[in-house]
């Protein structure tokens, strides 16, 4: 009997019993279902944030200086005043081959006025070489330029939020003096609005200046200390090189000896993203589990239906046997059987799958992405799950005495 | 000539408990090209499992059976399908025709196992068959829309569409009323009159006069093997050869 005689017979006996066959695709099609939405979500969730962290920088990388303690008190990240801005200028200058970009940062809270207004907030104080480690844009006049970072020129540009608490809507901050801590900065260009952050911070209540003026005018400092560098590398492939040489040459610049450990610390978006990856990837894991186990209960539904299949009609497989079909004709008939209402279902489950991941993705804000492979995987998870719940019944029918069989009352 | 069925020597033998019981005790026996045989006894005479392993639905303990010049005593449950398949045709008593199903369909159902025609020569086999048996205009009709006899008569159909060298009848007629039952008879003697061999086992003279040839079993053995030599039998005859070889 040929295999596709054998479907026909398959589909035909499911076709007898709509209502069954329906309630028995139905497990299925939920844990599909289940699937579809794991994957989608997970794969939104994770594409979504790794957008996040990619707007932090280009191929970024950070140095912090070493956590200092004062006795049994932690001074926190960046706050150790071993990194001056020359370690800085020291990694441009030669280490150009690996670093496109190096940004000093320094950072200090002031309150902001002008006229009226005031509004207190962050200054970074950066070099020009931030614009391009970090995305940001100008929107509105211009961003300082090396000989203003050089000259420790009071100039500054600000975020957004800044923007619309100093200046309201109408005025335009472009050339206006503002005060920061009592010294007069010149207001030279609005930054483009990045929005929140991952973590839900306003990156737009934000103040650049020169790190030199910062230095200068707002921390008076005697020292060249800096809280960070940004780093953009030349490409991400060489992380672990730039890692390696960027450590080599502070270790040489702080006259570090062998014995004594680092007295700064690399972090790169590679760590944050891994963080995210596993993250995202227990999520979805546990996502899949749950979706496993719905498969597995819709398995289960399969062979139950499918053994009562066998009994029901056993009368019919003597009958098949005595007329000629052979235990494997009978073996490939329960099997398929059990295969088209898994598939069926799987099908439908991928339907209602990626419907139901983009209402999900809608109500949550998530972006939503099906991968057209996870429609196949569906497919394919569906029919094996079939081929494993439907072999016992299935082999159960084959190996039934046609004698037995036809005596069955 | 080589005999069409040939058993030599026969065992069945079933562990009921631990008392062994002999279902078929030594039986031989031979059937010819055409001829109409009827298997009798009483209940627990062996009939049925002879029947069975006649119809290789059953393999013997012990013995040899060559069918149609082919050894089958000894073959797996894939083999004995496929012997079936290509030789045998079977009647049973509750018709056994798949439900909601077309008389067409059933009838060309051993076709699919046997995968010999396409889809239009079957059809058209089994439209002649169905024809040959009277039934005529009610192909699309399903076993709940016939009556008994009507739906014997697609088992009937049915057991000939491989054009097997043997057909076996178990009971035809149990489950049949007077009428039907004649006329299914009928329609055997028809068949055999063809030249069609055919073996069927009842425990009713009336219909066991339909065939030539009576086979009489009781306790596994045969106990009286007539080969009709006297021409066809009443139901008294029949009868009474009966008793004498109980007797």
């Amino acid at each position: 009997m040929s295999f596709l005689t054998i479907f026909k017979v398959s589909l035909r006996s499911l076709g007898r019993n709509p209502i069954r066959s329906f309630l028995s695709c139905l497990g299925i099609g939920i844990g599909i279902v289940a699937v579809i939405l794991a994957m989608a979500i997970g794969e939104g969730a994770k594409t979504m944030m790794v957008k996040e962290i990619s707007s932090m920088g280009n191929n970024l990388m950070m140095v912090f200086p070493e956590r200092r303690n004062r006795g049994p008190v932690s001074g926190g990240m960046g706050q150790g005043q071993t990194m001056t801005a020359e370690d800085a200028e020291a990694i441009k200058r030669e280490l150009g081959h690996l670093v496109k970009s190096v940004s000093p940062q320094v950072r200090t809270t002031v309150q902001m006025m002008y006229g009226a207004k005031n509004w207190a907030g962050n200054v970074q104080g950066v070099a020009t070489d931030v614009l391009d480690i970090s995305n940001w844009t100008v929107t509105e006049g211009r961003f300082f330029t090396d000989d203003e970072t050089r000259l420790a020129a009071r100039v500054c540009v600000i975020g957004t939020t800044v923007q619309s608490n100093l200046f309201g809507d109408d005025e335009s901050p472009i050339g206006k003096i503002i005060r920061l801590k009592n010294m007069t900065f010149r207001v030279i260009g609005v930054l483009g609005s990045k929005g929140a952050n991952n973590w839900g911070q306003d990156q737009d209540d934000v103040i650049m200046a020169p790190y030199t003026s910062v230095h200068r005018y707002l921390q008076r400092s005697k020292f060249n200390t800096i809280n960070m560098m940004n780093l953009s590398l030349v490409s991400m492939d060489d992380l672990e090189d730039a890692k390696r040489e960027v450590s080599a040459l502070l270790r040489q610049r702080h006259h570090l000896a062998d014995w004594q450990d680092n007295d700064f610390e690399t972090r790169d978006t590679t760590e944050i993203m891994n963080t995210i990856g596993s993250v995202t990837g227990i999520v979805g894991m546990l996502l899949l589990i749950f979706s496993v186990i719905t498969l597995v209960v819709g398995g289960i539904g399969i062979m139950n239906i499918m053994l009562v299949s066998v009994t029901e009609r056993i009368r019919e497989i003597g009958l098949r046997m005595s007329i000629g079909a052979t235990p494997r004709n009978i073996l490939v008939q329960f099997i398929l059987e059990a295969m088209v209402l898994s598939t069926v279902g799987g099908a439908a489950g991928v339907g209602v799958g990626i419907g139901a991941s983009h209402i999900v993705g809608a109500a949550a804000g998530w972006p939503v992405l099906i991968e057209p492979a996870s429609a196949v995987y569906a497919f394919i998870i569906s029919s094996v799950v079939g081929l494993f719940f439907g072999f016992y019944p299935a082999w159960r029918a084959s190996k039934l005495n046609p004698i037995d069989c036809l005596r069955y009352e | 000539m080589a005999h069409l069925i040939e058993i030599r020597d026969m065992y069945k033998i079933y562990a009921i408990g631990d008392e062994p019981v002999h279902a078929l005790d030594g039986v031989s026996l031979s059937v010819d090209d055409g001829e109409f045989v009827a298997i009798m006894g009483s209940s627990g005479s062996g009939k049925s499992t002879m029947l069975n392993i006649l119809g290789c639905l059953d393999v013997p303990t012990k013995g040899s059976y060559l069918l149609d010049g082919l050894e089958v005593a000894k073959r797996s449950p894939a083999e004995l399908a496929r012997i079936r398949c290509m030789k045998l045709g079977f009647v049973f008593q509750n018709f056994n025709l798949l439900p909601r199903t077309s008389a067409l369909e059933n009838v060309e159902l051993p076709d699919l196992y046997m995968g010999r025609l396409n889809r239009r020569e079957r059809k058209a086999r089994a439209m002649q068959l169905l024809e040959r048996v009277g039934l005529k205009g009610r192909e699309m009709h399903t076993p709940a829309q016939l009556s008994g006899g009507q739906q014997q008569r697609v088992a009937i159909a049915r057991a000939l569409m491989n054009n097997p060298p043997v057909v076996f009848a178990d009971e035809p007629t149990g489950n049949l009323d007077t009428k039907s039952s004649i006329e299914i008879m009928n329609l055997f003697t028809e068949l055999s009159n063809e030249g069609i061999t055919i073996v069927m086992v009842t425990h009713e003279d009336d219909i066991a006069a339909y065939a030539k040839r009576h086979v009489v079993m009781r306790d596994g053995k045969v106990m009286r093997d007539d080969r009709g030599e006297g021409g066809r039998k009443t139901t008294e005859e029949v009868s009474r050869l009966v008793k004498e070889a109980l007797a």
